[in-house]
């Protein structure tokens, strides 16, 4: 009888992304959150710094600190639709890989951040950049790509740290800031001499940085990842 | 884990930290620069090194509990990230004091040694709450043990960024006396200032561990008495 | 007629009526020996003995809070338990807990569903988790008699066509054994008949059911399991000559 199927891991992570796609498209309430704040936090900036333009080193802060905190909503949200449904049990209970569901989650906030960038950036360039947003194009997407990858990887594994746990938005936010301090640190040097008025060279050491950081988060997440998931 | 070699090791490190002073005041010589002063670089600069070396032993006992090492293994976790956490401070403090007395400020955001302790003091700060807020003693011993991989294996990583970011925005001038061109009283000086804090490390490591574990076989031995639940009641130390 | 429901003890002092290890040579469908779980600090179950057949019917009966729901999710493998020995379909648990996977039904109090999705889509999901076709959706959607609803938010269906979705979703892999608690609450007579059908007895099919209608669960049950207050194993064993009234006074 029961034809036993197995079923791997890139086929599982694609289910999991349709599903969670689907159910995004249907609420949409993250993104829009998540845009609402990112912008509220540079009009902050804007009067917190006394900036009317910015450019190079406010730049680059000005446009991460509302990412980041834009960020933590988003990983805070991961595993909601999972908790509301019990999606972890109904996940469990296929002969999907655990590891799975975190490359899947992983995934689908890397989707969400270039999403929010898609708007972000393009807004950032019209209120507060002083330099033309146009010519530096290319070099900030790589470094926001990059940027996206590593904090949606570690946002993932804290997600999945605090699945269990009572109070969950106060544990997320304290975990994912000191973490995101390296990856932080390496898109601020890396973008600092791009959003500068005379826009210098990208120096190609910090991107590097920034995908070491995401490969060893990766591995990590790679090894631990299976263990969050379980019971 | 049992009582025996504890005393030895105790009264190996008591003698070796009371070496590693004397030599520091006595035999080491006096900074031509920073004169008397310099010479918590033989407390501050050992210390930062064991803690960092604990949070990352931390990372590893928190991989084999995961890898079915048992709650033994957590609790070896819990305790080097303890201890480690402690000797973080240490080096905050002392670090401030160094700073203080050597530039007349508390603190400067171009020691990069001193930056990355704040982040990974700041980072381990979140082990307890995190194990506090999970009720179910298998579930919490299973998230603090991804924590500890996942921060131990932040560690180094956030070192090297930091200094990183700090030799690019501010080109070293003041040489550090960790910097390798020491001179040979000063390096064994510091070596066996490193082997003391390092064995009264692992002393006090031991010394918890033991406590640890002793006081829940007698709770559980009480409980067993009492017959009352079997299940430990709600902490976020890990139940051996 | 061969024993398909035993327990494995004979010392257990709380259970009050105990049967012999039935010597069979096949891999039982359940096998527990001194199973011990617990919720937060509170033990749920204690010192529990079991052995179901490969295609067995097992009434689970107990008052509320005796333990039923912890019992289902020890077995499907979403839980694990805190001492004793568990093997469920031949695979060790919690060790082998990853060959478990997939070859288990459950029906919760929970329909395991994501309430804004459609029984299609949640269906869909759950097929592609199993790597199943999308024609074994369909059929199942057919067998359960929801192709007018399929393309509603499981969110905004009654209680009894979430029930049947449910199911639905349970039999999706047609999967060994099926852990039903209270399958039957929230259906009217006809949608009943129609999900009795599609979870009956069949060759290969294991069933453990919790329920709290005594004298249906011992009817279509060959064994019985009764759960008591404070984690206590009243009774494991067969269902044939056991009356309603008998499995009620163990109740306390």
């Amino acid at each position: 009888m029961s034809a036993q199927t197995t079923i791997s891991g890139p086929r599982a992570v694609l289910a999991v992304l349709r599903k969670d796609l689907r159910l995004e498209l249907r609420s949409f309430e993250l993104l829009p959150a998540m845009g609402l704040l990112a912008l509220g936090t540079m009009i902050v900036l804007r009067f917190a710094l006394d900036q009317e333009t910015v450019e190079g080193d406010l730049a680059a802060g000005s446009l991460l600190v509302p990412l980041l905190f834009a960020s933590l909503l988003g990983i805070s949200r991961l595993f909601a639709g999972e908790e509301r449904d019990a999606g972890i049990q109904q996940y469990l209970l296929s002969p999907a890989p655990a590891g799975a569901l975190l490359a899947a989650k992983v995934l689908g906030l890397t989707a969400v951040l270039v999403a929010l960038e898609i708007v972000l950036v393009p807004a950032f360039g019209l209120l507060l950049l002083g330099p033309e947003l146009l010519p530096v194009l290319p070099e900030l997407v790589l470094v926001l790509l990059l940027l996206d990858l590593t904090l949606a990887t570690l946002g993932g594994i804290v997600a999945g740290i605090a699945i269990g746990a009572r109070s969950r938005e106060l544990i997320v936010p304290i975990l994912v800031v000191p973490l995101a301090i390296p990856a932080l640190i390496a898109a601020q040097q890396a973008l600092a001499p791009v959003l500068e008025p005379g826009a210098e060279a990208l120096a190609w050491r910090w991107p590097a940085v920034l995908a070491i950081y995401a490969v060893v988060l990766a591995l990590v997440g790679s090894v631990v990842g299976e263990y969050l998931v379980e019971d | 884990m049992t009582v025996r070699g504890l005393r030895p090791l105790s009264i190996l490190s008591v003698v070796l930290v009371a070496v590693g002073f004397a030599m520091a005041f006595l035999y080491a010589p006096l900074d031509t620069d920073q004169g008397f002063r310099q010479k918590i670089f033989y407390l501050h600069v050992p210390i930062g090194i064991v803690a960092l070396i604990g949070f990352v032993i931390g990372g590893i006992h928190g991989l084999r509990y995961l890898r079915g090492g048992g709650s033994e293994a957590d609790l070896r976790s819990y305790v080097h990230i303890h201890q480690s956490q402690i000797l973080a401070v240490s080096v905050l403090i002392t670090g401030a004091i160094w700073g203080k007395t050597a530039w007349g400020a508390w603190w400067r955001w171009d020691e990069p040694f001193l930056v990355s302790f704040l982040i990974v003091f700041l980072l381990y700060c979140t082990y307890q709450p995190l194990r506090l807020s999970i009720d179910d003693p298998r579930r919490q011993a299973r998230a603090a043990s991804v924590f500890a991989v996942v921060a131990g294996a932040f560690v180094p990583i956030n070192f090297a960024v930091v200094r990183m970011a700090d030799a690019y925005l501010h080109p070293r001038t003041l040489s550090n006396a960790a910097d390798g061109s020491m001179p040979t009283p000063v390096l064994v000086t510091f070596l066996t200032c490193l082997v003391a804090i390092s064995v009264l490390y692992a002393t006090l490591v031991r010394y918890e561990v033991l406590s640890k574990s002793t006081t829940f076989r007698l709770r559980a031995l009480e409980r067993r008495a009492g017959g009352d639940d079997l299940i430990p009641r709600r902490s976020a130390v890990p139940q051996a | 007629m061969r024993r398909l429901v035993s327990s494995t003890t004979k010392t257990t002092s709380t259970t009050t009526k105990t049967d012999a290890i039935p010597a069979t040579d096949a891999t039982p469908a359940i096998l527990a020996k001194g199973l011990l779980a617990a919720h937060g600090r509170t033990p749920v179950l204690r010192d529990l003995s079991l052995r179901v057949e490969s295609g067995a019917t097992v009434a689970l009966l107990g008052a509320n809070g005796s333990g039923k729901t912890t019992l289902l999710a020890l077995l499907a493998g979403l839980r694990s338990h805190h001492g004793g020995e568990l093997s469920v379909l031949g695979h060790a648990l919690p060790a082998e807990r990853w060959a478990l996977r997939g070859k288990v039904g459950v029906v919760s109090h929970q329909p395991l569903l994501y309430r804004d999705l459609t029984i299609r889509e949640n269906l869909d999901y759950h097929a592609r988790l199993h790597g199943l076709s999308a024609d074994r959706t369909e059929a199942v959607i057919q067998e359960a008699e929801l192709q007018d609803r399929a393309d509603q938010p499981v969110g905004a269906l009654s209680r009894g066509l979430t029930a049947r979705a449910s199911v639905a979703r349970a039999l999706l892999a047609d999967p060994p054994l099926l852990l039903l608690d209270e399958p039957l609450a929230n259906l009217d007579p006809v949608a009943a008949e129609l999900v009795g059908a599609l979870i009956a007895p069949r060759p290969g099919r294991t069933r453990v059911i919790a329920s709290h209608d005594p004298a249906q669960a011992l009817q279509e049950s060959d064994g019985v399991i009764v759960l008591g207050p404070s984690a206590t194993t009243r009774y494991v064993g067969p269902s044939d000559g056991m009356t309603a009234a008998d499995v009620e006074a163990l109740y306390r």
